[in-house]
């Protein structure tokens, strides 16, 4: 007999995850079917040479809601917790900075920096009220979606009137002019730069990069955090919680395809043929893979289909890890400040210029990168005495000029290298093993279109309203039964788990009003 | 070729030649790219060759696709919002097609031709929308506007004409029905279909036999009075047949800006040909949402009063005018039922069949505007519909 169940989600990535344990504490039967082995999605542990292991794509916590790791069961643990950020110049010198404060700099940028942050955070508590919520439609005439249009003008007047104008005028902006506006420090001013544009197809100078740089303030503010043994475990948690809460969640159970019958969803079929029947599939599989691959485009309305096939889904950063037999031996960095998470970005016009041949699917000569040693923090990572290094690494666009293949992979490869040891010195020296994860490599292990961590370009016509597209905006798709759940709808990547909470919320709402 | 030699202006069809050498007016204008006459003679005369001849009127511009492949059916199916299912080889359906909003794109014509092979017949062109809709589906679309020459025989001797060209076979057609025949040594498709709302034929061949088909046609036709007709006379015969025009009755939903400016399939009055027991097609959710809402809009023909025109004329409810409930998008003198007659839009709260409107016209006379009110009655079905149009076999002439 073919099971049934109230929902179906397909993906135990961390926002599968997050419904299924929403959905289940609201006395869903739900089960969750993970084509790999291993719970995460991008949000996992593995082990990449002998001893060493990595958290192979997100490797930080920044994103986490508090409402979502309130309901965690076990909270993660954390290695360590609010690591400041160090800006490592060529040189030697070098600019740190965190929450408050910023050290490295002349005295007019470390006044201007708390201010600047201060005002940076109250527009990122304001932009996540609003990723928190289910996001409103646009030009339906319905009285639900007008009434949170005007809760989110009223939340936007409350700022005063001088803020919110600087809000409105800097939403669409690019932070390259923004910072340039606030300090004249080349490190620092790269240094927001990256963070502003990690994971995204855009330099500083692109527009709405003062956008994304909100979206990677939410939750923690700017606090970073690293699980002990790494990301996996944070799904662990998630999994271990869902589970609690009664979900069912298989591994290896990949699914073939979402069964369409009579213009609905009836439930999947995995790839081993067993039918699961449910009148609810949540995917938190990117939307534009969940169309083409597990439904089939003939299922969908043709102007639906146009617009998925229209989202911009190429990754740009690369994956780096590197097995070291030490800690490079740097004069001007002690073994704490390694211990932070350390960006290559010389300056803005050098962030700028890294994304410059991307444009025209060539990789970065001189990437810019984001950088951690977790095993300083967490010996499970690697061998006594020995360390691992991750990074992200851009820009290596997805669709490579001629394609990746080994030789363009290892000649990115090589220029990350060139580019370490140019601010870490000695550490070529060090490595053991190493791994490049280009985009191709990451839309393989991780099954994300495009390689792409966001699951398509977080931009302002792929935001709120019209994410992944406006007409499934509020995690429904035009398809009876089908439902989004994952990092391509409202509000996008990083590991927020809000994705997965806003669906499970939205459809618990829905069938609370019918 | 550089840039300076890029083929520009109007492209002329295969019959482009012939009806030149029969045109006394020189009024000529444009058609999806081609240059097609207005009138070749005098638009009246042309028009009473349609009802009481034969007329010939050059359709080549026509947009035309073809849809071929293991999935054309299905393809078909999604695309339209009538069951393509059902639709035999061999038949001929009208048909209208929504984006996702179910507003209408346009409307048109599939052609049968064999199992998993169509043609698809439309006012505007949609390459961009058919191929968009391909995705998942193992079908071929191909333009083949340029490809096939087309001429549409219509009138009440359209039939003997084609008969004493050879074409006999024909007879058999029954509306709607559509024919592969031998003409010279080379298949053509005889189907028959028209927008005269009369007896008549289109013929589908290839362009390099068009002179020779036209040069046959016009020997056969020549003592039962065929003529050449320019789009003038074709206009005024739609209009009495009740068809409507992409562009004129209402907009393609592709190309309007403004909300509300669009049309849907039940605000035109074709909700005969939206089969929701269809589990999917494009626009369907919409029109499910709109069929119980009901729809805001209302196509009605009107038989309006005295003999002026009622062009782009105010609808009103009462005499005394007020506001507007709607607006004629077509109008004409109809010399065939003899009154003035006119296709339009209104709320749906008015217009049933048999109501009384009011349409307020305008008309100059010797420089200066005057205004009418006109009493319309509502009237169901076309203005114009002999009996002719679907006898089969055809009385001979």
């Amino acid at each position: 007999m073919t099971e049934r169940f109230d929902v179906v989600i397909v993906g135990a990535g961390h926002n599968g995850l997050v419904a299924a344990a929403e959905l289940a504490r609201a006395g869903k039967a739900v089960v969750v079917l993970e084509a790999k082995s291993q719970v995460g999605g991008a949000c996992m542990t593995r082990e990449f040479a002998d001893g060493f292991s990595v958290s192979a794509a997100a490797h930080l916590v920044y994103q986490l809601q508090p409402h979502v790791e309130k309901r965690l069961n076990p909270r993660p643990r954390y290695a360590a917790h609010g690591l400041e950020t160090v800006v490592l110049g060529a040189d030697g010198r070098r600019v740190r900075y965190g929450r408050a404060s910023v050290a490295g700099v002349d005295d007019a940028d470390r006044e201007a920096y708390p201010r600047y942050v201060k005002r940076m955070r109250r527009f990122s508590r304001l932009l996540w009220r609003w990723l928190n919520r289910v996001p409103p439609r646009l030009l339906t005439g319905q009285s639900a979606d007008t009434r949170q249009l005007l809760r989110m003008a009223l939340e936007l007047r409350l700022l005063g009137k001088s803020e919110m104008r600087e809000f409105l005028r800097l939403i669409g902006s690019n932070v390259y002019d923004d910072v340039d506006e606030h300090f004249s420090s080349e490190l620092l001013k790269g240094g927001l730069c990256l963070d502003a544009v990690l994971g995204t197809h855009a330099g500083p100078r692109s527009p709405n990069s003062i956008a994304t740089a909100l979206h990677r303030l939410g939750g923690a503010a700017g606090t970073y955090a690293l699980p002990a043994g790494g990301m996996g475990k944070v799904a662990g948690g998630l999994l271990m919680t869902a589970r609690a809460e009664g979900a069912d969640i298989r591994t290896d159970s990949p699914v073939r395809s979402i069964r369409v019958d009579n213009g609905r969803v009836v439930g999947v079929e995995t790839a081993d043929g067993t039918k699961i029947d449910s009148y609810v599939v949540l995917s938190s599989v990117d939307p534009k893979q969940t169309v083409r691959s597990l439904v089939g485009e003939r299922h969908f309305e043709t102007g639906f289909l146009r617009r998925i096939g229209h989202l911009r889904t190429s990754g740009n950063a690369a994956k780096l890890h590197l097995a070291l037999d030490g800690l490079p031996d740097s004069e001007s960095l002690t073994s704490a400040e390694l211990g932070q998470r350390l960006l290559i970005a010389p300056g803005p016009d050098a962030v700028e210029r890294a994304f410059n041949p991307a444009k025209y699917g060539r990789c970065s000569d001189a990437p810019v990168m984001e950088i951690l040693i977790p095993s300083i923090h967490d010996e499970t990572a690697a061998p006594a005495g020995q360390h691992v290094l991750s990074a992200v690494a851009q820009y290596a666009p997805y669709e490579l000029e001629g394609g990746w293949d080994d030789e363009s992979k290892r000649r990115f490869f090589e220029t990350c290298l060139d580019t370490l040891e140019a601010h870490l010195p000695g550490i070529r020296t060090r490595i053991l093993e190493g791994e490049l994860l280009t985009p191709v490599d990451l839309e393989n292990e991780f099954l994300m279109s495009g390689g792409h961590w966001h699951h398509g370009e977080l931009a302002l016509d792929q935001f709120l309203f019209t994410r992944p597209v406006a007409s499934a905006a509020q995690y429904r798709s035009p398809l009876d039964g089908l439902h989004f759940c994952g990092a391509g709808s409202h509000p996008g990547g990083g590991v927020s788990g809000a994705p997965g909470y806003n669906a499970a919320r939205a459809l618990l709402n829905r069938e609370a009003e019918r | 070729m550089s840039a300076s030699q890029v083929a520009q202006g109007r492209l002329v069809t295969p019959f482009y030649a012939r009806q030149r050498e029969l045109d006394t007016l020189n009024r000529w204008h444009e058609w999806k790219g081609y240059t097609v006459a207005d009138a070749l003679y005098c638009a009246e005369l042309e028009y009473f060759a349609i009802r009481n001849a034969t007329a010939v009127f050059d359709l080549t511009p026509m947009t035309k696709y073809r849809i071929q492949g293991p999935d054309a059916t299905a393809y078909l199916d999604r695309l339209m919002t009538r069951d393509m299912y059902g639709l035999a080889v061999g038949r001929v359906a009208y048909a209208v097609w929504c984006n996702d909003a179910g507003q209408v794109l346009d409307d048109g014509t599939v052609f049968r031709l064999g199992e998993n092979d169509y043609r698809l017949c439309s006012q505007e062109r949609h390459f961009d929308w058919l191929c968009a809709s391909a995705a998942g589906f193992d079908v071929d679309v191909v333009h083949e506007t340029a490809d096939v020459a087309a001429l549409a025989v219509q009138g009440p001797t359209s039939f003997s004409t084609l008969e004493r060209m050879g074409l006999g076979a024909v007879q058999t057609l029954k509306p709607f029905d559509l024919m592969a025949i031998d003409y010279a040594g080379t298949s053509i498709v005889v189907s028959r279909t028209g927008f005269t709302g009369d007896l008549g034929y289109e013929v589908w061949l290839p362009p390099m036999l068009a002179e020779a088909f036209w040069d046959d046609l016009f020997a056969a036709g020549a003592p039962i009075g065929i003529r050449a007709i320019g789009g003038d006379a074709l206009e005024l015969a739609r209009i009495e047949a009740g068809y409507l025009v992409a562009g004129v009755d209402f907009l393609p939903a592709d190309e309007t800006v403004r909300p509300g400016r669009t049309r849907s399939p039940l605000e035109l009055g074709l909700e005969w040909l939206v089969d929701f027991g269809k589990p999917q097609f494009n626009g369907r959710r919409a029109l499910a949402e709109e069929w119980r809402t009901g729809p805001r809009r209302r196509l009605v023909r009107l038989d309006i009063e005295g003999n002026k025109p009622a062009r782009d004329a105010y609808i009103y409810p009462r005499q005394r005018g007020g506001t507007d409930i709607g607006f004629v998008t077509s109008a004409a003198w109809s010399p065939m039922c003899k009154r003035s007659i006119a296709l339009g839009t209104v709320d749906t709260r008015y217009g049933k069949p048999g109501d009384e409107l009011w349409v307020e016209i305008y008309y100059q006379q010797e420089m200066r505007w005057r205004r009418k009110m006109s009493r319309a009655r509502v009237v169901e079905g076309p203005f114009w519909d002999p009996p002719r149009r679907r006898t089969t076999p055809p009385a001979p002439c």
